[in-house]
């Protein structure tokens, strides 16, 4: 777990990320200036660092109602705004990158921070930045699996020799500059079904696994499949984190949470997906065996410690942001973290 | 409510002209009711490509939308090669998982053959279910002698068309109903 900077003494980590959607509060009709999301996305990770969370992580979307397109540049402002907190991408589309423009980036994101930086690398739920970027989207899966083998390559050798189909080939190339410890932990980002789960196992490269709703018990077959791929291709599950990642809320109250969140979660999803969160599925959230980390500070609690009993993963990611959602309750949120949530979930799972 | 008549294949007239009259009665019955016609026939849909609903452009976007901003859709179409037609499974590949939920979805079948008579129940239903649609269970079977001269002359087959319009209206409302009542216990 060291080489990817995993400390489990300390307990499991607690982090936070953005899709750096730039959406509509639902409740007032009105949206911030790309502006203002921009610079609210910097002060929220301050903020989330200042609570004591030990990550954040901002995502690239190419779409209408996303704002961290360039999202590398907007960790890097990050990078320079804190001083402790892991940062990362959540996700970077390798597939429509060049794998060693996002190394170089993300070394020098590394060197800012002084060695906190992370990459997860993910294929884009929607496929519109292909065209926008000049890429076939028949080549969906392969663009993929190349380039982020290639990103692999490039963390693990200083002096690189490649040829693949859809980049120039490289001869003794030096990718610069390096990580401030020569390489940095890279993911790849899981859609949560078994079978994505098993890619990055048979890779042994760690999983960043995102999720909507749903029983816990479902999401712990996606995570014994990557286990069990892993050790089929010869890697040590107990070397490889696992991070999960989904919906998060907290309020005095149960019925006050899944109030507050609803609107953004339900009204930001058809802007920017074409469907709703259904009514039905969202108040089982509020079922303690449901993924979703909603409910007063204690059943967060409960929730989490749940799930970790049953993962045994090294890392939650909160998603608080979606959707429009007012700063002020971003604040009160992290503060609720800061105070009552993290203490107890490292107090619990410190090993 | 939004109901749209979505003819489901470009061959042919008969599926056209049992829509036509579907929709006459619609309009006649529920004239507040926004009633939206799409016929294949007068659209270039690509074939799906997998990719959202949202981001297909022209023809194929307006029919994708147009079918996801719906409350009811009916569907009439032809059975080709003892199958639905390719044009309108393609319809059903371009929306995404779950596109029918909380939509009713009604439909009837014009066939050359009564040997076609299961072909709704073995093979549309099944896809309507898995995207969550709310059924009417009954179907309108329409056969080549139902019709004369683009017009239907079967008294039984005008009857039936106009219970399945009074269904599909009556379903949505109550299922609207349900849902609304439902949600409305959630308070949030």
């Amino acid at each position: 777990m060291e080489k990817y900077r995993i400390d489990e003494s300390k307990g499991m980590e607690f982090g936070i990320y953005t899709l750096g959607d730039h959406l509509p509060n639902p409740l007032t009709g009105e949206r911030i200036s790309a502006k203002e999301r921009v610079h609210e996305i910097i002060e929220y990770a301050k903020l989330a660092e200042q609570a004591g969370v030990d990550f954040f992580s901002v995502g690239e979307s190419h779409q209408d109602y996303f704002a961290t397109q360039a999202h590398t540049v907007v960790l890097s402002a990050i990078a320079q705004a804190t001083e402790k907190i892991k940062i990362a991408s959540s996700s970077t589309i390798i597939s429509t990158s060049d794998p060693v423009r996002v190394y170089e980036d993300f070394s020098t994101i590394d060197l800012i921070s002084g060695g906190r930086a992370e990459i997860v690398a993910g294929r884009a739920s929607r496929v519109g930045l292909f065209d926008l970027l000049g890429y076939d989207v028949r080549n969906y899966e392969e663009l993929f699996e190349e380039k982020f083998e290639l990103l692999l390559k490039l963390n693990e050798e200083e002096v690189v020799n490649w040829n693949g189909e859809f980049r120039a080939p490289l001869r003794d190339a030096r990718v610069l500059p390096r990580p401030v410890a020569g390489s940095m932990p890279i993911w790849r980002a899981v859609g949560g079904t078994p079978a994505s789960a098993m890619k990055a196992g048979y890779a042994g490269v760690p999983m960043f696994m995102a999720h909507l709703g749903g029983s816990t018990a479902v999401f712990k077959r996606t995570i014994d499949a990557y286990r069990q791929a892993a050790r089929a291709g010869g890697h040590d599950p107990a070397q490889l984190p696992v991070a999960t990642a989904g919906f998060f809320y907290a309020a005095d109250s149960m019925q006050q949470a899944l109030k507050d969140l609803y609107p953004h979660i339900n009204e930001g999803m058809k802007l920017t997906n074409g469907q709703g969160f259904p009514k039905q599925l969202f108040a089982q959230g509020a079922d303690p065996q449901n993924i979703m980390n909603v409910g007063s500070p204690q059943q967060i609690i409960e929730k989490i410690l749940h799930q970790h009993e049953v993962f045994g993963h090294q890392r939650y990611i909160a998603q608080i942001d979606f959707g429009g959602m007012p700063f002020d309750n971003i604040r009160k949120n992290l503060e609720l973290i800061g105070t009552e949530i993290l203490p107890a979930i490292k107090k619990y799972t410190a090993k | 409510m939004k109901i749209v008549g979505l003819s489901g294949s470009r061959v042919g007239s008969k599926t056209w002209i049992a829509m036509d009259y579907t929709l006459g009665v619609l309009a006649a019955k529920y004239p507040d009711a926004e009633t939206v016609l799409l016929d294949l026939a007068d659209y270039d849909v690509q074939f799906s490509d997998g990719r959202n609903y949202l981001e297909y452009e022209g023809d194929t976007g307006y029919v994708t939308r147009t079918l996801m901003e719906a409350d009811a859709i009916i569907i009439g179409t032809p059975i080709f090669q003892a199958s639905i037609p390719a044009t309108l499974k393609n319809i059903f590949d371009l929306l995404p998982v779950d596109a029918l939920r909380d939509k009713v979805v009604s439909m009837f079948i014009t066939a050359g053959s009564s040997k076609h008579y299961l072909i709704a129940e073995l093979q549309l239903k099944p896809i309507l279910a898995y995207m969550k649609a709310q059924l009417v269970q009954t179907f309108v079977f329409i056969e080549e002698q139902d019709f004369y001269r683009k017009e239907i002359v079967n008294d039984d087959v005008r009857l039936r068309l106009e219970r399945l319009v009074e269904d599909t209206v009556i379903l949505t409302e109550t299922f609207t109903q349900i849902r609304e009542a439902k949600e409305a216990e959630y308070d949030f």
